[in-house]
């Protein structure tokens, strides 16, 4: 159930090109997330929306929330403004996260650029459940390469764009490779990486989730803004929404 | 305090209302508080069948305001009678049913259907298309407010709102053949047809190019035309457009309304109706109102 908490900020640390990392004290928000989540900010007086940003660690015990943001326009950079003892408007965990029981024992992860944080959560969910994680994190180059060393528990492969980095090529070059034997994959990332691991998994025979993005009003599912082309049962179309029937949405049922 | 105010004879414990397209069918809001708090809800817009809405994106940020291009996305009417009302009637508040079509015959069919149903009022939204007339919305010529509204009255049995469209030359006009066609009380504003346009990709953001402004950026204008409305008509008013605090509350009473409405302020603040009304009672003491119905009006020019 979604809550609204007025959060303390721990850290807010700038990772470079553009991309920061905040950690909030939130009791109630971190017990009750789950990967694949989000929470709805509040950023500034001047911005009348709220900004979705994806959950990327939850630490239930010490009641802290991480996310790892980039700021694109004027609501995220109020948002790299604020300093640790800042309150922020917090609304959360919302949507519908990764099922991290159903990718099973050999999962494969996948982030593409700002899609790599919200795999973190997934990963440490589906090894608690003793699932041995495959992640491939994507990055357009070297300098925007983001946690690595939380990932290095995992099987972890890094690819850039411009072979700056790790392994020269995308994120379904290394999933072609890796799918063999894998029981679930989990995704996210821009829209056109994600239909492309959707193919690949649906070639392979392997259940895929995708975490779908959308421009979003409310968060909670009233006012129907953040539309997903979905396929109903009858093959006819309907619009499931971003914010509450997802962001994380079955592959198969997504219309690409 | 007296918080009551009445709406062709319909008593709502306290003026603030949700705008219709804000507020789904309550499920969502009721996790925050407790929608028995509120004077009415006013529901997702009904049409005669299921609506898939428009695609993606639909809704595009402004200063202190939201374009939107939902495109009526809703479960249909009946289904509304059959799953809806039951969840809502558990509230002690009334149920304001906004209700459209595309053609006279379609808001006929409505509004019967509606009228048999448990609900408190009937909101007749007119900014939709009218497929007989090229697409032009029907509340933008007093005529065709004449027509859809005096079909609509024959068959409602229930006090009929009509909602009416900013998008006019001269809204006075529009609000007076709604009156003469029957409407029991009008509601204003529905949102300000708008646009925005990706610089980067040069097209429009809304999939379907034009929205409907609302948010704080459109609270004057909704002031002024109901300021306008009440000086034209004598039905009650529900006054709403860009309401976010108590203050916007009194200031929508004194511009003439008799009942308010808050919309995409609880997109920010999903307690934004609680604290208004707060605000609003706090305002009342501070300046010995006793009744909220002394506001309504209350401008002095």
């Amino acid at each position: 159930m979604a809550i609204q908490e007025i959060c303390a900020v721990r850290a807010n640390e700038y990772l470079g090109s553009g991309l920061y990392r905040m950690v909030i004290k939130t009791e109630k928000i971190a017990a009750s997330a789950a990967c694949g989540q989000f929470v709805h900010l509040t950023c500034g007086e001047g911005n009348l929306l709220r900004r979705p940003i994806s959950i990327c660690d939850a630490d239930s015990e010490a009641g802290t929330l991480t996310m790892l943001y980039e700021v694109k326009g004027d609501g995220t950079a109020w948002l790299a403004a604020r300093r640790a003892g800042d309150k922020i408007d917090v609304l959360g965990p919302l949507g519908h996260g990764f099922d991290a029981a159903k990718l099973g024992a050999r999962p494969v992860l996948l982030g593409g650029g700002i899609g790599v944080p919200p795999m973190l959560l997934t990963a440490k969910t589906c090894a608690k459940n003793s699932a041995a994680v495959t992640m491939i994190a994507g990055a357009r180059t070297r300098d925007l390469v983001v946690l690595e060393p939380e990932f290095s528990d995992f099987d972890y492969t890094v690819c850039t764009d411009d072979g700056s980095y790790g392994v020269h090529g995308f994120v379904t070059d290394v999933l072609r490779e890796k799918i063999t034997g894998a029981t679930g994959v989990a995704a996210c990332g821009p829209k056109p990486m994600l239909k492309a691991i959707a193919a690949i998994a649906k070639e392979a025979g392997v259940p895929c989730q995708v975490s779908m993005e959308e421009r979003m009003g409310c968060g909670i599912g009233a006012c129907l803004v953040c539309a997903c082309a979905l396929s109903a049962k009858n093959g006819e179309t309907r619009y499931g929404h971003v914010c509450k029937d997802g962001p994380v949405f079955d592959a198969e049922e997504v219309q690409w | 305090m007296d918080m009551t105010v009445n709406i062709c004879g319909v008593e709502l414990k306290n003026p603030l209302t949700t705008a219709s397209g804000t507020f789904g069918f309550g499920h969502e809001y009721g996790e925050f508080f407790d929608l028995s708090m509120l004077g009415g809800i006013g529901v997702k817009g009904m049409t005669p069948h299921e609506r898939l809405g428009n695609p993606a994106p639909r809704i595009a940020e402004t200063p202190m305001g939201i374009l939107n291009c939902v495109g009526l996305q809703n479960p249909g009417i009946d289904r509304f009678i059959e799953e809806q009302i039951p969840y809502l009637r558990q509230f002690d508040t009334k149920i304001i049913a906004n209700v459209s079509g595309n053609t006279v015959e379609e808001y006929e069919g409505m509004v019967e259907k509606i009228s048999a149903a448990d609900v408190d009022l009937i909101e007749l939204n007119i900014s939709c298309p009218n497929v007989k007339c090229g697409g032009l919305a029907f509340g933008t010529r007093p005529d065709m407010v004449q027509e859809v509204v005096s079909a609509a009255k024959r068959k409602a049995t229930r006090p009929l709102i009509v909602k009416l469209s900013p998008n006019v030359t001269d809204i006075a006009e529009i609000a007076r053949a709604a009156v003469d066609a029957g409407a029991d009380a009008l509601s204003l504003i529905n949102t300000l047809l708008g646009m925005r346009i990706d610089i980067e990709k040069r097209r429009p953001i809304l999939s379907n190019v034009m929205g409907g402004l609302s948010g704080p950026a459109v609270f004057p204008v909704a002031v002024r035309m109901v300021y306008q409305v009440r000086k034209a008509v004598d039905v009650p008013i529900i006054g709403m457009g860009g309401i976010r605090t108590g203050r916007d509350i009194v200031e929508m009473l004194m511009a003439g309304a008799d009942a308010v409405a808050i919309g995409t302020a609880m997109f920010a603040d999903p307690l934004a109706p609680v604290k208004a009304l707060d605000e609003l009672t706090a305002w009342m003491d501070a300046h010995g109102v006793k009744s909220v119905r002394e506001l309504s009006g209350a401008v002095e020019v």
